[in-house]
């Protein structure tokens, strides 16, 4: 990583990313979409984490990371799983059609 | 010394039975409750001969127990004079009553429950008698209420015995309150319970004229005392007492427990001596409990009722003594009393046992020719009972009858008159009993050694135990008590003339009893049926308390106010719920907007906080 980017910039990228990930998480239907909002906004923060580790000289951000994507990767796994349960049981994908957990 | 062992033995008897006795043989069972008993007997023994003299109060701490502030709980344990005495009857009639209920209970269920009630008693009784402060006391006290409790009800499928064992338990509880208020009174007024710091601080306070701080303390234990030694007006529970098994009757309910409120009041005798108006108060319901419960004796039919009456009558005598100061000469009574009763109650237990449950007095006689032993001890008990000259009963209930008169000669003559009373009941069962003609239905028979040992030691202590002179071992404790001659005499003379118009009447001239009861009818219906007292509480007291209990207390207090309360917040937080659940949509991306914007108000709560820093 060049010296001459500022640590401003990575930290922008990752929000904005972070704001991608929530805002198709929010908007988007399809469970798959709203799955992979979710790894975007796990992967904006290991970009944060990774950024202060190598600002700081500190190793904590680094171990962070790999946690989350053991994590993510763990999800992932349990996550697909239940997706395909759920088209097994009621044919569609759509997040809405999935709402009978309700008082 | 180990003092704390005394009382550990019974506890660890009660313990091993308890938890184990089901499985056990009885031999073992046995060998736990009688050897925990002589072990603590023994120890009892070798402690009073390592201390000898007693000249001064030995005390040994055990450990601190509630440590609050300027409150400070110790379990210590002492040994006096007076304590000694205690211990040695305690443990000594308690071993032979223990041995006697072998025998007694040997065809029983419950064998094991019954001796693991009977060991704990022990336990607690120890801890009473060995107390070094009244909180400790009170723990022995509270503690001797409920194997009494458990024992009386030890039938428990009977509902007498049930009915009998509440009763006991609630009487108690109203004397319970006196001490417990006693004990507040004192630790305001003395800033400690410690009898040593108490009593030296009370010593030293001026005898009061009027209702002083003093006397309201003695009149609470007076209270306290009246309610667990079967006094007037609480005494009405002891003569239920005897739905229990006959040893209990002898242990807890005439040799042992039921003197723990003279102990109590002799070992407060510090404060008693200041506050005359007490002791007066003390003299008279004793007295008239003697009076009262004499009378009562001399119409019952069941045996065990005769002698629970007599036990009330004969508390009554100790109080007397207590309440003319002469402390001493309550118990020496209370030690003779212990030796007589508990032979009385174990000779009629014999009797029932011999005769199969057989109680009424009216269904026995003749029996002398069946059972010698028994009718030769239980003799002896009854002349010690009546004071017949140097039985043990001329020695102590004289030195309280001598004492009675120094202080007033009309409650002197009241207890010669009740003295022939008792001397005319307790030989009118003996005579109903053993001799005449057999009335019932059983095949009479003799007990077997292990009951019959007990009565024949426990009449030698009768005959013979007022010589152990028990005023003189207490003079250093308490003021020494008059001595008198011509009253003495006078007094076993009136008893020797009750046991002789038992004669006449039971044995001489039989039928004379009868035509002289139906020639005072009335007064006989009113002794035979207890003065009604029962009734009259009854309809005075627990009727009203029931009906304020159901209407105010059960359906205004419990049903209205706490289970209004309860439900009232109930079916608010679930009206609350029922507005909340709508947020409960079900559509998984508002849940996430929620997130969000949960997130957001957190992140301008910290911007803000951070802000301020």
């Amino acid at each position: 990583m060049p010296a001459s980017v500022p640590i401003s910039w990575y930290l922008i990228l990752s929000a904005i990313l972070f704001g991608l990930g929530v805002a198709g998480f929010i908007y988007r239907r399809n469970i798959i979409t709203v799955f992979m909002s979710i790894e975007l906004m796990l992967n904006a923060v290991n970009l944060t984490f990774i950024t202060f580790s190598y600002t700081l000289k500190k190793v904590d951000g680094h171990i962070f990371s790999f946690f989350v994507m053991v994590v993510a990767a763990a999800e992932a796994a349990v996550g697909l799983a239940i997706i395909l349960t759920v088209f097994k049981n009621r044919q569609t994908l759509m997040i809405d059609d999935v709402s009978s957990m309700k008082y | 010394m180990y003092l704390w062992l005394i009382p550990i033995f019974p506890l660890l008897g009660f313990l091993l039975n308890g938890l184990f006795g089901r499985r056990l043989p009885k031999s073992l069972v046995n060998l736990f409750a009688i050897g925990s008993v002589a072990l603590s007997f023994a120890w009892v023994v070798k402690t009073l001969l390592a201390l000898g003299p007693l000249e001064t109060k030995y005390v040994e701490h055990c450990f601190t127990w509630i440590q609050s502030g300027a409150l400070q709980m110790n379990v210590d344990f002492a040994i006096d004079r007076l304590t000694a005495v205690m211990l040695m009857v305690v443990t000594g009639v308690g071993l032979l009553i223990h041995i006697y209920s072998v025998g007694y209970m040997a065809d029983e269920g419950g064998y094991y429950r019954f001796f693991a009630y009977l060991n704990l008693f022990m336990f607690f009784m120890l801890v009473l008698v060995l107390a070094q402060n009244f909180l400790l006391l009170f723990v022995g006290w509270e503690g001797v209420g409920l194997c009494s409790y458990l024992l009386i009800g030890f039938y428990f499928l009977e509902n007498f015995a049930t009915t009998a064992g509440n009763k006991a338990f609630i009487v108690n509880r109203i004397g319970d309150f006196g001490f417990s208020l006693a004990m507040f009174m004192i630790f305001r007024q003395f800033g400690s319970l410690d009898f040593t710091k108490v009593f030296d601080a009370a010593k030293n306070m001026p005898t009061e004229a009027g209702y002083g701080t003093l006397t309201i303390i003695s009149l609470l234990l007076l209270v306290g005392a009246a309610g667990k030694s079967a006094q007037i007006p609480l005494y009405v529970w002891l003569p239920d007492a005897m739905a229990g098994p006959t040893p209990v009757s002898a242990l807890i309910h005439a040799a042992t427990m039921v003197t723990a409120g003279v102990y109590m009041t002799a070992r407060s005798s510090a404060i008693f001596t200041h506050a005359p108006i007490a002791m007066d108060w003390v003299a008279i319901i004793g007295l008239a409990t003697a009076v009262l419960a004499a009378t009562i004796g001399l119409a019952q039919t069941d045996i065990k009722k005769v002698f629970a009456y007599s036990t009330v009558s004969q508390l009554g005598y100790m109080f007397v003594g207590l309440g003319v100061g002469a402390f001493s000469a309550g118990v020496f009574h209370l030690m003779t009393h212990a030796f007589f009763k508990a032979l009385l109650f174990l000779g009629a237990g014999a009797v029932i046992h011999g005769l199969h449950g057989e109680q009424d007095l009216r269904q026995m006689g003749g029996l002398f020719k069946h059972m010698r032993i028994t009718a030769i001890t239980l003799l002896c008990a009854s002349f010690a009972i009546s004071g017949f000259p140097f039985t043990s009963g001329f020695f102590s209930k004289d030195a309280i009858l001598v004492a009675a008169y120094a202080r007033a000669p009309w409650m002197y003559w009241v207890g010669v008159v009740t003295a022939g009373m008792t001397a005319f009941y307790v030989f009118r069962a003996w005579f109903l009993a053993f001799t005449g003609d057999y009335r019932g239905h059983a095949h009479p028979h003799e007990s077997p050694l292990v009951m019959t040992g007990p009565l024949m030691l426990l009449a030698v202590l009768s005959i013979f135990g007022g010589f152990i002179n028990i005023p003189h071992w207490l003079e250093p404790m308490f003021a020494e008590t008059a001595e008198n001659q011509t009253l003495a005499w006078i007094s076993a003379g009136v008893g020797v003339a009750g046991i002789l118009l038992a004669y006449v009447f039971y044995v001489a001239k039989r039928g004379l009893a009868d035509s002289f009861a139906k020639a005072m009818n009335g007064f006989y219906t009113l002794v035979f049926n207890k003065y009604y007292v029962d009734e009259i509480y009854n309809a005075v007291v627990v009727r009203p308390l029931l009906a304020i209990s159901r209407v105010v207390l059960w359906k205004g207090v419990d049903a209205g106010l706490i289970d209004g309360t309860v439900n009232g917040v109930g079916s608010r937080s679930r009206g609350i719920g029922g507005i909340l659940r709508l947020l409960q949509s079900g559509n998984i991306r508002t849940y996430a907007a929620w997130v969000v914007l949960g997130s957001i108000v957190a992140l301008i709560a910290i911007g803000f906080a951070g802000g301020r820093r």
